[in-house]
């Protein structure tokens, strides 16, 4: 359970939001919506706890939880604007980086499974420079698979993805949700997620 | 709080171990697959080396006086053309956002970065020095004391570059930057990275500078992590 009290962020001079407040239960997610400049990406980075609010603060499971707090940094994953993937590396090794910096274990046959599952099977050994787009989201969606964390927090997850990326996507949100997951994710795109699940927070 | 703990502990041996050796495997593959730039960085160190004795007189003596000096100044040079690459390729990818949301201890990660760095610009720097030692003339035992100085003193350098590297995260012209924050605190590894030799050549025994190189090597395995990590951190937010 994920809870923001009276969140307030700034960017510079400017203000994005103030006494934001919402929770976000287990088996709920909460779709962020908004104009560009709004400040979805920032919420996301504090909730993650990459950024510290300007005022207010994050519980998670009940607990306040600073920038960097080792318990957040245990049970989250963040999956941001930036790929976080390797040109030099290829597509499996990217994916075998991320997964093994969370720290979860792993196999080799796991790690290709999750690829396969992510229709990569075929850019396995490419190296991640000649991947497209859509594909280097693929290589994200594969890491979400793996990561087995309660807490999902996704920054414009399904840019880039074509409708079956975004069906991919849409499917492991719900199995993560179904599963007693939370996920926060700020999208533009309409996901086909149940309803009595999901909340929306318009941000303006 | 201590369940999450429990699970996340079972599920995993994590811990600096494993910290360290993912980032030192992980820098050290990267940076053969893009050999060039440890090519070019290796190059200039020579070609800067090279350099002073063609412009300078070839009087023997004078070059067996500059030498130890000249080889340590170009193996700071050297270290600190790719500092950028340390994290400025991690922070652009997004990739040092994951390693900061990582569960692993930060200063650990940090720390592998740092070795890598040290394996791939420190040793290659301590090798090639008895080499470019015989452009200058040096008789073999001052060849072995600035060796083993550039052993001791290169560490010190990438320890001191990450805080300097990290520092300058997302600021703009980093690169130069960089040089102007780490360059005056090389200055004592270079005194008596560059004195061992001197010593020795006055006759003197190298020891005292080597010990005092060791010592401060010491400070900054302990130190440089902690400060990169934290630096990291603020660069993030």
């Amino acid at each position: 359970m994920l809870e923001a009290q009276d969140l307030t962020a700034r960017r510079g001079a400017a203000t994005l939001f103030t006494g934001l407040a919402f929770r976000v239960d287990a088996g709920r997610a909460l779709i962020i919506t908004g104009a560009n400049g709004t400040g979805k990406t920032t919420l996301l980075r504090i909730l993650a706890g990459l950024t510290m609010p300007a005022e207010g603060n994050v519980r998670w499971r009940g607990d306040p939880v600073a920038p960097f707090s080792q318990q957040l940094r245990e049970d989250a994953v963040f999956v941001g604007h930036a790929p976080a993937l390797k040109d030099e590396l290829t597509a499996e090794e990217n994916l075998r980086a991320l997964v093994d910096l969370t720290a979860t274990h792993r196999s080799a046959a796991e790690v290709s499974a999750a690829l396969t599952s992510v229709a990569l099977d075929a850019q396995r050994k490419l190296p991640a420079r000649v991947l497209s787009q859509g594909q280097r989201r693929r290589i994200g969606l594969a890491r979400l698979g793996l990561s087995r964390r309660p807490l999902w927090l996704l920054d414009e997850p399904a840019t880039a993805l074509d409708s079956a990326g975004l069906g991919l996507l849409t499917q492991m949100i719900a199995q993560q949700l179904a599963t007693g997951g939370t996920v926060i994710a700020a999208t533009h795109h309409a996901l086909d997620l149940p309803a009595e699940r999901v909340a929306t927070l318009a941000l303006s | 709080m201590t369940g999450a703990l429990a699970l996340s502990a079972s599920e995993a041996p994590f811990g600096v171990g494993a910290a360290v050796r993912w980032a030192v495997v992980r820098d050290l593959r990267l940076a053969l697959r893009s050999r060039a730039e440890l090519g070019v960085q290796l190059l200039f160190y020579v070609i800067v080396v090279s350099l002073f004795p063609l412009a300078s007189s070839p009087e023997r003596t004078l070059l067996a006086t500059m030498g130890p000096g000249v080889i340590w100044v170009a193996a700071l040079l050297a270290s600190l053309l790719s500092l950028p690459r340390l994290f400025a390729s991690d922070f652009a990818d997004g990739t040092l956002e994951q390693i900061a949301l990582s569960p692993f201890p930060l200063p650990a990660l940090v720390s592998g970065k740092i070795v890598a760095h040290w394996l791939t610009t420190g040793v290659p720097i301590v090798v090639l020095a008895p080499l470019l030692g015989l452009q200058y003339g040096l008789d073999p035992p001052i060849l072995g004391v600035v060796t083993l100085a550039l052993l001791i003193g290169t560490p010190i350098l990438s320890l001191l570059g990450a805080i300097g590297a990290a520092l300058t995260l997302g600021v703009r012209g980093g690169g130069s930057l960089v040089a102007l924050l780490v360059l005056p605190l090389c200055v004592p590894v270079l005194i008596f990275g560059a004195g061992a030799a001197d010593a020795m050549r006055a006759g003197l025994s190298a020891s005292a500078h080597i010990s005092l190189l060791a010592a401060g090597l010491l400070i900054a395995l302990v130190a440089a992590p902690f400060a990169t990590a934290a630096a990291v951190r603020i660069a993030l937010d």
